[in-house]
């Protein structure tokens, strides 16, 4: 599997340091109840077919990523960087 | 039908023509008492245990494919009870003893063999990390040897002592732990299960769980709706989607873990043989072939197959270990979807929905459970109580935090396992 890096273009799966699903752009607030953060922190849709989820570029530019892939197929869609993906969701 | 001996005698000489199918192939009825959706070791082998130990008859298992087309039959067939976490230990230490016993209950050949396993250590650190976890192991009643490294050596000759990244120092001896036939065991529950009145069902996806007002009242299946007073999820890998047909997101990421074996060879590995530090585990299976692993391929998928990197890494970490396995070819390898928990260990619990149970989280170590599981989430449907070996594997663990269970000391997170 290879990964097109925004910055650095297509590179091997091994540069990459994988996150899991990209919730993690998605914080709770400090206060929010258990619920929200065991969401947060544990629970997960788990898709089978297509996901967005977080690479961290560590053997290249050490941007992180949100990459769109096929968890069935292992075709991968696009990457973003993750601060893009953030700035849009405000 | 009955298998012996003499009844393998008689059928070789009587051209074989006496053996009958294992089981039917029902037609799903309307209605079930209890229905298991997934026909894989742990789905079989509580099937079997709700019949065998509670009485119960009116069962459907319910599978998507065929019978141990998933993760049972593409394991690499390591059975062993190592765990050092309570919680852990007396499950795997429970589950160990069933299998001692698991031939004759099931009067089928599993082909348990307790060749031994070796975990090998090769710093001071972790050899004390390994008399810890062998004290615990013998605490809990289970063997646990400590051998140095001419201990090692005399049951291991083959491996390469001497190299420079991690000399080995020693193992941690587990004289009961060993493989089993991955296939038969899935075969054996089933037949067990087909006698005692339960219906397999196969090709028969379940695609909804019907809920009124909290209560679980049935499935959607590919063959029809099929009501059930209780409901069973243990479908390993696919857990995620199972589910969210109930509404739930569980604390579970898919992974494929790849395996890997060898044309087939003259006896030459005789254990069990656990590399940690290059992430490698090595045995002979009965038919000759060099079955071998190593860890996931680390990024969440449902790909029955991995990518190269892990190939390479496991394949680098067989030659630093016992470079005489560069002489071997490699015939297949291939891949199993792991229902991966942040904290690496197992859930047998009830949900928030009344006649919903689930047993799930099995991580890439649920071959050895198949008897425990079987047996204490059956205990759980039929009495709604917890049964005491796996009364710790709680699926609130990870909201309140009370009681995770990380075997490994890596942090209660998705992808640290
Ligand atoms: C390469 C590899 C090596 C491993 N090595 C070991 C080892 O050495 N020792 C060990 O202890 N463990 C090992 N494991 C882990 C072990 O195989 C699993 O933890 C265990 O088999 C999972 O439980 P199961 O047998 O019930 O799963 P499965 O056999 O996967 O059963 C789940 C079943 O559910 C069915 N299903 C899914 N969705 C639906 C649906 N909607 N409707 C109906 N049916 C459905 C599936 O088709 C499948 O048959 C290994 C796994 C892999 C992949
Ligand atoms: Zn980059």
């Amino acid at each position: 599997m290879r990964l097109p890096c925004p910055i650095c273009g297509e590179r091997d799966r091994r540069e990459f340091y994988y996150q899991g699903e990209a919730v993690a752009l998605d914080r709770p607030a400090p206060d929010a109840d258990e619920r929200a953060w065991d969401d947060y922190l544990h629970n997960r849709d788990n898709p089978a077919g297509e996901t967005r989820d977080l690479w961290y570029h560590d053997g290249g530019c050490g941007s992180w990523l949100v990459v769109h892939r096929n968890t069935i197929t292992h075709e991968v869609y696009s990457a973003e960087l993750a601060r893009d993906v953030k700035g849009r969701m405000k | 039908m009955r298998f012996s001996a003499l009844r393998v005698l008689k059928e070789g000489l009587t051209g074989n023509k006496g053996w009958t199918p294992h089981w039917r192939d029902p037609q799903p009825k309307d209605e079930y008492d209890i229905v298991i959706i997934g026909g894989g070791g742990h789905g079989l082998s509580t099937a079997y245990y709700l019949a065998k130990n509670h009485g119960l008859r009116n069962i459907a298992v319910l599978e998507k494919g065929y019978l141990g087309g998933g993760n049972v039959g593409r394991n690499t067939t390591i059975v062993r009870a190592n765990y050092f976490l309570q919680g852990n230990s007396e499950f795997y230490s429970h589950s160990l003893k069933l299998w001692e016993n698991l031939e004759e209950d099931l009067n089928y050949n599993v082909m348990h063999s307790q060749r031994g396993l070796i975990n090998l250590f090769h710093s001071d650190g972790q050899r004390d990390a390994f008399v810890r976890r062998g004290n615990s192991m013998v605490n809990q009643g289970d063997d646990a040897i400590l051998l140095d490294r001419e201990g090692v050596r005399e049951h291991l000759p083959y491996l390469d002592f001497e190299q420079t990244r991690f000399p080995i120092y020693g193992g941690l001896y587990h004289p009961r732990g060993g493989t089993a036939r991955h296939d038969a065991v899935a075969w054996g529950y089933a037949r067990g299960a087909d006698e005692r009145g339960v219906d397999l069902i196969q090709n028969c996806e379940v695609t909804g769980i019907d809920i009124e007002n909290g209560k679980v009242k049935g499935v959607q299946t590919t063959r029809g709706a099929i009501k059930a007073k209780k409901v069973g999820i243990v479908v390993a890998g696919r857990s995620g989607q199972v589910a969210a047909m109930a509404g739930m997101r569980l604390p579970i990421e898919s992974h494929v873990l790849q395996a890997f074996v060898t044309e087939g060879l003259k006896p030459v590995i005789d254990h069990v043989v656990s590399f940690g530090m290059g992430h490698f585990y090595i045995s002979q299976s009965d038919k000759g072939g060099l079955v071998f692993g190593g860890d996931l391929d680390f990024y969440s998928s449902y790909a029955s197959r991995g990518n190269l990197p892990m190939k390479e890494h496991v394949m680098e970490a067989g030659m630093t270990l016992m470079p005489m396995i560069g002489k071997a070819k490699v015939l297949r390898s291939w891949g199993g979807i792991m229902d991966m928990t942040p904290d690496g260990s197992p859930i047998i619990d009830k949900t928030d929905i009344d006649g919903l149970y689930i047993d799930c989280g099995w991580c890439y170590g649920g071959f050895k459970a198949v008897p425990g599981s079987g047996f204490s989430f059956a205990h759980l449907m039929a009495t709604d109580n917890h049964h005491a070996p796996a009364a710790k594997y709680r699926l609130d663990r990870f909201r309140t935090g009370y009681g995770l269970m990380d075997e490994e000391g890596t942090g209660s997170q998705h992808n640290l396992h």
